[in-house]
């Protein structure tokens, strides 16, 4: 499996590239629009600002590609500040657009915890069965809260608490998004990175029209 | 809730984990790649590499060191041990760091501090703060001192944590100079007045010689509690801390 993981310019990405070895795909970190469309499977990861990101996003022309595949469905992943782009907009930025594909703000957590968030914190389902519960490594100081709006949106929803309940990561088919760090969240993590790797491998791929084998 | 976080330390020199009392006296401990995978296994939530290397051959070597022990772990790695640029930071987190630690050099040119957070974000940057009691008429105050101890600064620690998180740090990492080494605890007094004036996330340092050391500066304020030779020497696997402490009423990540 080959996964394109997008070089924002802000973002860390060793340990992206790390997990994703450890699990037997071939990692390529580009900023070619054309190869994130066209990617089998692709990452956004995010470690930085959302100002700087979101500008970055612009400059490089990535925001159409980015935003037809995640509606599309096709396997995406995206880690922390990769998640809070996803949305409409943040209160780290205003007036930096997201990506707009979830209909909410992201907001700073409130005075009375720690800022940033910075740990392992439970992660289990808002309802249903997924994911299995398990403790994943955060480090934030913005979250999205609005658990009913990513249901809505027809999403799996997965929560934690500071401050409150809110989203920890959310799941659509072969789109997954995560406000924690996966790769760095032990075994618990490189399973849920696995489990989306795998969904991946069945991908029809955009290039070359055929099935790409399992992994 | 965020679980108490127990971070084995690994003090590496030329590529090698070595132990010692108050940086002196140096031993070899082992390799640190397999170190910091045996503590992962063992239930490490996080493991903090401390280049502590005086020569320039072995800071190249500490590179190498940080990719090895990034491809053997699957939790969080913070680099430090003489980052004294925006460059230095960035060869440490591209080699595979997660969050690098400023000492020494943020001391001298605070505004470090805020430039690595803007450039990296605050969640990649943690101030190292070494502490000491200060003695005579500043007695009940900490002053902060660099090189390994060997030179105090006359800043008082506590008002330096609060700055540093001001201008970007993510979290304190916060090792009391009088207790590194003796097995004694950790300085809760310290930890109690840093936390509360920083607001930050604090990792506490030094002292430690088992879990009832580490719940107390639970009880102090601190979020995470580092050792070094407790774990080398085998005196208590990282495991065993971590049910020990849930038996002592700590949420841990099990």
């Amino acid at each position: 499996m080959d996964v394109a993981i997008v070089r924002t310019g802000v973002a860390n990405t060793a340990s992206v590239v790390a997990c994703l070895q450890r699990l037997g795909a071939k990692c390529r970190i580009t900023e070619d629009p054309r190869e994130i469309e066209q990617a089998a499977a692709a990452v956004l990861p995010g470690v930085g600002s959302f100002r700087a990101a979101s500008e970055r996003l612009d400059e490089l022309g990535l925001r159409e590609p980015l935003r037809d595949r995640i509606l599309a469905g096709r396997p995406t992943l995206c880690v922390c500040l990769g998640m809070q782009l996803l949305a409409d907009a943040s209160e780290e930025a205003s007036g930096a657009p997201g990506l707009g594909i979830l209909p909410v703000t992201v907001r700073r957590f409130p005075d009375r915890v720690k800022r940033p968030q910075l740990g392992w914190n439970l992660v289990r389902p808002a309802a249903g069965d997924w994911p299995e519960p398990g403790h994943a490594y955060f480090a934030n100081s913005y979250r999205v809260d609005d658990v009913e709006a990513m249901q809505r949106g027809g999403w799996e929803v997965a929560i934690a608490d500071h401050a409150g309940p809110f989203v920890a990561a959310i799941r659509k088919g072969r789109v997954l998004a995560c406000q924690f760090h996966p790769e760095l969240s032990g075994a618990w993590g490189e399973s849920l990175v696995g489990a989306w790797l795998g969904t991946a491998a069945t991908e029809p791929d955009k290039a070359t029209g055929r099935k790409e084998a399992r992994c | 809730m965020l679980t108490t976080r127990i971070i084995p330390c690994l003090d590496v020199d030329a590529g090698r984990v070595v132990k010692g009392v108050k940086f002196q006296n140096l031993r070899d401990a082992g390799d640190p790649a397999e170190l910091g995978a045996r503590y992962e296994a063992e239930g490490a939530d996080e493991i903090v590499i401390l280049d502590v290397s005086a020569t320039s051959d072995g800071r190249e070597t500490a590179v190498n060191t940080v990719e090895r022990v990034r491809a053997a772990i699957r939790i969080p790695l913070t680099v430090g041990g003489g980052v004294r640029t925006i460059d230095d930071a960035r060869r440490l987190l591209e080699a595979g760091a997660d969050r690098v630690s400023v000492n020494s050099a943020a001391v001298a040119e605070p505004a470090l501090v805020a430039r690595m957070a803007e450039r990296f974000g605050v969640q990649c940057v943690v101030v190292a703060i070494d502490a000491a009691r200060s003695t005579g008429r500043d007695a009940g105050r900490w002053e902060v001192v660099v090189k390994g101890g060997r030179e105090r600064t006359g800043i008082d620690a506590i008002v330096w944590a609060a700055q540093a998180a001001t201008l970007g740090a993510g979290e304190i990492l916060l090792t009391s100079f009088d207790r590194d080494g003796t097995g004694d605890g950790y300085d809760t007094d310290l930890i109690a007045a840093v936390s509360t004036a920083s607001k930050i996330p604090v990792i506490a340092s030094g002292g430690a010689s088992g879990p009832e050391h580490m719940a107390l500066a639970v009880g102090a304020g601190t979020d995470a509690v580092l050792a070094a030779s407790i774990f080398h020497d085998g005196v208590y696997a990282v495991g065993r801390v971590k049910r020990e402490l849930k038996g002592l009423g700590l949420e841990v990540r099990l």
